[in-house]
């Protein structure tokens, strides 16, 4: 199909997209200039990058960050996807509208409250904060969005593919590791990332419940930009846009080839 | 080919000595306030066909889930070889079910998928191998044993899907609506392959179908279920020359139903009056609950009635009519004939005969006969 050029929709999508990543553009070209002033053009030149592997103080909140986010997404999929299991497949337990209700909360909740009633618990029962509280705060917050994400996969399950196992003999447990798990993979593994992305560029949440020995990125490119915007961030922000972006664009290439496959075979089954 | 009475006739219902491999006593299966099942007792025998027909709603499919072991009865006991099954979980039980869905596993391939259960019985590998081989053969699948699901096309599902629950051997195939999605072709072909295959395994196979002629072709016997009662059980040609209700009746095949009220005339011959000033028709029942003078139906199927240009000589029964519709079906033509007492009657007859001129037109004043035994008398109006 052939549309007609139109310039309004011409002009409409350039600024759209340029609202979208004219910023990210600037920052990006200002991470490859020379000059220590952010705002002055001196010239190309990549020293910012070198100057940031040897920041210690940003490795290490890398460093905190990645291994906050790798522990919270893995133990949120786990949970989130148990908790929806239970809501989907729990039938009409006592308490169930309560129970979802409060399973998706979170979702709404801001930060900064969720954060606070996180920071005044860890000081209640004396927990000392540090990578372990960040840990707990994240699974907390991001299994709620695993779970809806692999509940609405849930959801549109075929029930009667449980009930073959069974009748071939499976345990319930048996069943669900090998026939629900692996098709629900996709769901939970897109669950895995969202938490994981959450996890990697909370501010709110991670500030109120980190200690002293453990600052993530978010929370140290934040206070190094209270200190002035030093072209080293604009490098690290660089390196962050460029792996989001290539994770992003593969996993929908990805997906979007296997569904590719999967149509060109059911036609070929078909046309038999 | 000579037709031989065969000395073995399948009939195990008939021997007292036969003991059932399945029983229903009393068995009753409520939902909250609905009850899907009510007070139920049925034997089905090893080595049978067993269809359970009825319309969406009947319970025949909570009947089947029962025996699978996903739904459990409210009241009643059911046995399988004389045991309890109450207790036995649907992974414990010799009873296996091929889904309406087929229900096949879309990250595994047909071998896979065939193997499933047996890798969870005792079986060493090399057994798991033969037996897949087998199934695979038995079904006609042997070139697409790596495929996935998706690659395939819906018959080869199906066969799939019965070839994975045939693997481990039931006592007892459940078959949930097992032909429901195939095409009308593919269907009759299929039907016969599952009588061929159920010969061949020496399974008992309980299909749940509302398709009547899938029932009436593939079972030995079949069971008339409505509103979670069994109306009828019996073989196809019993159920449809000798329906024990109307609702049988009218649900098998075709049926032209008269109401009215029959006279006992002595040896089960009975005087069948339908309609003021007309003569009545005779019909003869062996039934014991026809009374004796009552209301009573009067159930004939249109191929047992014939039409004729004039009154035929010496017709018990006779009704004169116009042609109204003809329903021409290739193999046969249905005539709709409208009578002067207001009902409209359907008479089939057979196109033996290529390219026969049609005897019959639309407005023809033509003559509808039938024998005193063509007709099944039933009790009530109901």
């Amino acid at each position: 199909m052939t549309r007609r050029f139109s310039w309004f929709n011409a002009t409409s999508l350039t600024f759209g997209f340029a609202f979208l990543y004219l910023p990210m553009v600037i920052l990006i070209i200002y991470s490859f200039n020379k000059s220590k002033l952010v705002t002055v053009w001196a010239g190309f030149s990549t020293k910012w990058y070198g100057e940031l592997m040897r920041n210690e103080a940003f490795l290490d909140a890398a460093w905190v960050t990645l291994k906050v986010a790798l522990v919270s997404s893995t133990l949120a999929t786990v949970l989130g996807t148990m908790a929806a299991i239970a809501l989907v497949r729990g039938g009409r337990f006592f308490g169930r509208t309560l129970f979802s209700g409060m399973i998706y909360a979170p979702l709404v909740m801001p930060d900064v409250i969720m954060g606070l009633s996180l920071l005044l618990l860890f000081i209640a029962i004396g927990l000392e904060r540090g990578v372990f509280t960040i840990i707990l705060a994240h699974t907390t917050f991001s299994m709620c969005y695993v779970s809806v994400v692999v509940s609405s996969r849930l959801a549109s399950f075929d029930r009667s593919l449980e009930e073959a196992a069974l009748d071939l003999g499976c345990t319930p447990f048996d069943a669900f590791r090998s026939v629900t798990l692996p098709i629900i993979a996709p769901a939970v593994i897109s669950g895995w990332l969202l938490a994981f992305t959450l996890s990697l560029d909370d501010l709110v949440i991670a500030s109120f419940t980190s200690g002293p020995s453990s600052t993530t990125l978010p929370i140290k490119v934040f206070s190094a930009v209270r200190l002035g915007v030093s072209p080293e961030i604009n490098a690290l922000s660089t390196i962050l846009i460029v792996l989001v972006s290539t994770g992003v664009i593969s996993a929908s290439l990805i997906s979007k080839r296997a569904i590719i496959r999967q149509r060109r075979e059911e036609r070929a089954a078909m046309a038999q | 080919m000579v037709q031989h009475e065969s000395p073995t006739v399948f009939a195990p219902w008939e021997d007292p000595e036969q003991k059932p491999l399945i029983r229903f006593i009393d068995v009753t299966k409520r939902f909250g306030d609905f009850t899907a099942i009510e007070n139920l007792n049925l034997d089905i025998y090893e080595r049978e066909f067993f269809a359970l027909l009825g319309p969406s709603g009947c319970g025949k499919t909570t009947l089947m889930r029962m025996l699978a072991g996903f739904e459990a009865p409210t009241e009643g006991t059911i046995l399988l070889d004389g045991a309890d099954i109450a207790p036995v979980p649907p992974n414990r039980r010799a009873v296996n079910m091929m889904f309406q869905s087929y229900a096949l596993f879309p990250h595994l391939t047909v071998e896979q998928n065939i193997a499933f259960g047996l890798k969870r019985s005792k079986m060493t590998k090399g057994e798991i191998a033969d037996r897949v081989l087998e199934m695979l053969r038995l079904v006609r699948l042997e070139p697409f044993a790596r495929r996935k699901p998706h690659q395939i096309s819906g018959g080869q599902r199906q066969r799939v899907a019965l070839a994975r629950s045939l693997a481990k051997a039931p006592r007892l195939l459940l078959l949930d609506e097992p032909l429901g999605a195939l095409d009308k072709k593919l269907r009759q072909e299929t039907q016969f392959e599952l009588m061929d295959i159920q010969e061949k395994t020496g399974t008992t196979f309980v299909i749940v179908t509302h398709d009547q002629e899938e029932a009436m072709t593939v079972a030995s016997r079949v069971a008339v279920m409505d509103h979670g009662r069994l109306v009828q059980v019996a073989t196809p040609d019993g159920i449809y020359e000798n329906p024990n209700s109307l609702y049988v009746a009218d649900f098998i095949g075709e049926v032209n139903i008269f109401r009215g009220h029959a006279r006992a005339l002595g040896d089960n011959r009975y005087e069948f009056t339908w309609a003021e000033g007309k003569a009545p028709f005779t019909a003869v029942s062996e039934r014991d609950d026809i009374p004796a003078s009552g209301p009573c139906s009067l159930a004939i199927r249109p191929e047992k009635i014939a039409i004729t240009a004039e009154r035929p000589e010496g017709a018990l029964n006779a009704v004169e009519g116009t042609v109204l519709d003809i329903a021409y079906l290739g193999s046969t033509s249905t005539y709709h004939v409208q009578l002067a007492e207001g009902p409209v009657i359907k008479a089939q007859t057979a196109n033996n005969r290529r390219i026969s001129r049609r005897s019959f037109n639309w407005d023809d004043r033509v003559w509808l006969s039938f024998t005193e035994t063509a007709g099944i008398l039933l009790p009530g109006h109901e």
